[in-house]
């Protein structure tokens, strides 16, 4: 009895989450898989796909979100380590810090564009601020349509500043998972905090940023809401365009396709990392 | 120069006192031991000097530099850790060449050198593993070698050799010994085993509670205990304690033990003429005890209980009144369990001490 219990108890704990995952993951996937696969008819076809390469926004899309990820994603990397580095430092007043960097953690995506929009809007702080400084005599356009760089780099503001406290986070808990000892050898050995960062804590924190570079990356790769409030089409990105194709081109099927577009360089991109960075067995503090 | 100073350290952990007022100076190219039960402070008095910790009071020098403020990396100090504190991440090699690369020595003189620190501690075959494809005792030696391999002027070397087997560790004893005797680093090392206390030291100190009780050439420190504990820390047996009373009669003294009466040598006996009445403590060696079949005068009649023959020696476990006691005789030594016996004291070697805070009385 007792052993029958003992084998079946880890399946019994691991169902809740199969079947949220089955049901809220699992099953729209396959449903999309369907809507992007399949024609009107009922035949299997690349169609949609056909007509999403097609479109006009599509290369600028693709463009975009790489160009988004390629700036954003090494950003935030280097951001927060700093910070988690900053924290781990224990210096006074540490945990004041964790708390502000992770302000911007309990913010959605769709409030933080906002709020980042009335930051850069014509009649925004900014040029309210730089205007009462007497620094410009006109307020700056920066989201203007003639102004694609200013409208990138008040994406990749406001995109750093929402989703660099989970990387950090990220890394502040890998940092603690690691022995003080070995930041202590290396600081008795000679080494400064850059050598230090370098060939101890850099190496060691693989793991952390390994998970870090994942979620950041699938996570860049939706990027969606805050483009939106800064810069509605202005700016194509992938996920954006999925959300077009849906809602007002009335199109399920291509923006189906596109989501599988989206999953397909996630899955792509979280291969690479796990190659890339793996930390191999006989590496592993035991 | 390289000699070390502390000037009544202090260092507090919550309400755990782990250095307590230490004041203790160590000669340019010493080796000093620090012995200690667990939990008595050594690898926290070891770090208030590496810089790892930040001392609550007093002073540390290096030479004739003040370093209490200054940065590990600045005070030129190599260190074996408890943990060992081995780089995962590197290879033997690099854990070893770590400190030499910091400095940005030449990369043939860092292979030299390496080279050179791994046949010392036996670790050429291992050079290209990484430290989880090692034993513990192996990784332990990484640890050494990455501290001897810098040739620091202070080598801080915390139970460098506790994870060795016994032979390995008579080996390594002999070659840390060696190294000393050839680069002349001013050392400290922490260990548990007295034997290795013993055979490296130019002294030893003893801690206990946060506190340095005595620090002494090894021999005086086993001869001439500066209290109870010392006694009872130093020695495998550690030094048997019988509880006794002052007699004063014509101004000579002696101890009422039980039954016995033992006189104390000259040298004594004018510090113990002032304790008439006063309960003492007789503090002997099990091998200053001898064993005789009748009873003659400074002898305590005793019963042996166990016999463990030890090769070299015969460990007796005997009841003397209500207390226990080792003695070591001759392995030839005619003796079973439930024999009566007698123990001779040699008085000369009697150290008495104050039965109520246990400090010899000198
Ligand atoms: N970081 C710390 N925080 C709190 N207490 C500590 C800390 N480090 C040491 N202590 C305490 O200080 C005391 C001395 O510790 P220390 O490590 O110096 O002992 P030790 O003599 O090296 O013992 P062992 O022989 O077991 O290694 C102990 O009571 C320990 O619990
Ligand atoms: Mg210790």
């Amino acid at each position: 009895m007792r052993f029958k219990l003992e084998s079946a108890l880890p399946f019994g704990l691991l169902f809740p989450s199969v079947a949220f995952l089955a049901l809220l993951i699992l099953a729209p996937i396959g449903q999309a898989f369907l809507l992007a696969f399949q024609t009107e008819t009922g035949e299997f076809a690349l169609a949609a796909f056909q007509r999403m390469a097609s479109d006009t926004a599509f290369n600028e899309a693709v463009r975009n979100t790489f160009l988004l990820l390629l700036t954003i994603v090494p950003l935030q990397i280097v951001l927060a380590l700093a910070m988690a580095l900053l924290i781990h430092a224990r210096l006074r007043g540490q945990t004041l810090f964790l708390y502000v960097f992770a302000i911007p953690m309990a913010i959605s995506d769709l409030a933080a564009g906002l709020v980042w929009l009335s930051i850069f809007t014509e009649r925004g702080y900014l040029n309210s601020i730089l205007q009462s400084l007497g620094w410009i005599q006109q307020p700056l356009l920066l989201l203007s349509y003639q102004n694609p760089q200013g409208i990138f780099a008040a994406v990749v503001v406001a995109e750093s500043w929402r989703a660099t406290a989970i990387v950090m986070v990220i890394l502040v808990a890998g940092l603690q998972m690691i022995p003080r000892d070995f930041f202590e050898a290396a600081e008795l050995f000679g080494a400064g905090t850059l050598k230090r960062t370098w060939y101890v804590v850099l190496p060691l924190l693989r793991p952390s940023l390994q998970t870090a570079l994942i979620i950041r990356t699938l996570f860049a790769f939706q990027t969606f809401a805050v483009v939106f409030a800064l810069a509605g089409r202005t700016l194509p990105v992938l996920a954006g365009e999925a959300y077009t194709w849906y809602y007002s081109n009335r199109n399920p099927a291509v923006a189906a396709a596109m989501a599988f577009l989206i999953l397909l360089l996630s899955l792509l991109a979280t291969v690479v990392y796990l190659r890339v960075l793996q930390v191999r067995e006989e590496e592993r503090a035991r | 120069m390289a000699s070390i100073r502390f000037e009544s350290v202090r260092k507090v952990f919550g309400k755990v006192v782990a250095a307590d007022d230490v004041t203790l100076e160590i000669k340019d190219g010493e080796f000093m031991v620090l012995l200690g039960p667990s939990g008595c402070g050594k690898t926290t008095l070891l770090r208030c000097l590496a810089g790892l910790e930040r001392v609550d009071g007093g002073r540390v020098f290096i030479g004739e530099r003040e370093v209490t403020d200054l940065a590990p990396r600045d005070r030129k100090i190599a260190m074996v850790f408890q943990s060992y504190a081995v780089f995962p991440h590197l290879t033997v090699f690099d854990n070893i060449a770590f400190g030499l690369k910091m400095q940005d020595r030449p990369r043939d003189e860092i292979k030299r050198r390496v080279a050179e620190s791994a046949r010392l501690l036996e670790l050429a075959d291992f050079l290209e593993r990484y430290p989880a494809q090692l034993s513990g005792g192996q990784r332990q030696r990484v640890a050494v070698a990455r501290a001897i391999v810098m040739q620091a002027a202070v080598l801080l070397m915390d139970e460098p050799l506790s994870n060795l087997d016994a032979l390995l560790r008579l080996q390594m004893r002999a070659e840390l010994k060696r190294l000393h005797q050839e680069i002349k680093a001013t050392t400290i090392y922490v260990t548990h085993d007295q034997v290795e206390a013993l055979s490296l030291g130019d002294r030893i100190a003893v801690m206990q509670n946060g506190r340095i009780v005595q620090c002494d050439a090894p021999m005086q420190l086993y001869d001439f205990p500066a209290n109870k504990f010392v006694g009872g820390f130093i020695g495998t047996p550690p030094m048997n304690f019988l509880p006794g009373v002052v007699r004063v009669s014509d101004a000579k003294p002696v101890a009422v033990v039980g039954e016995a009466q033992i006189a104390p040598s000259a040298a004594f006996a004018p510090a113990l003429a002032l304790k008439n009445g006063q309960p003492i403590l007789l503090g002997i060696r099990p091998e200053n005890l001898v064993l005789t079949s009748s009873p003659q005068p400074n002898t305590i009649r005793a019963r042996v209980l166990v016999v463990e023959p030890l090769g070299s020696h015969k460990l007796l476990t005997v009841q003397v009144g209500a207390e226990i006691a080792k003695v070591s005789v001759t392995p030839d030594e005619r003796v079973a369990p439930n024999d009566d016996v007698w123990l001779r004291f040699d008085p000369e070697k009697i150290r008495w001490m104050d039965a109520s805070t246990g400090e010899t009385i000198r």
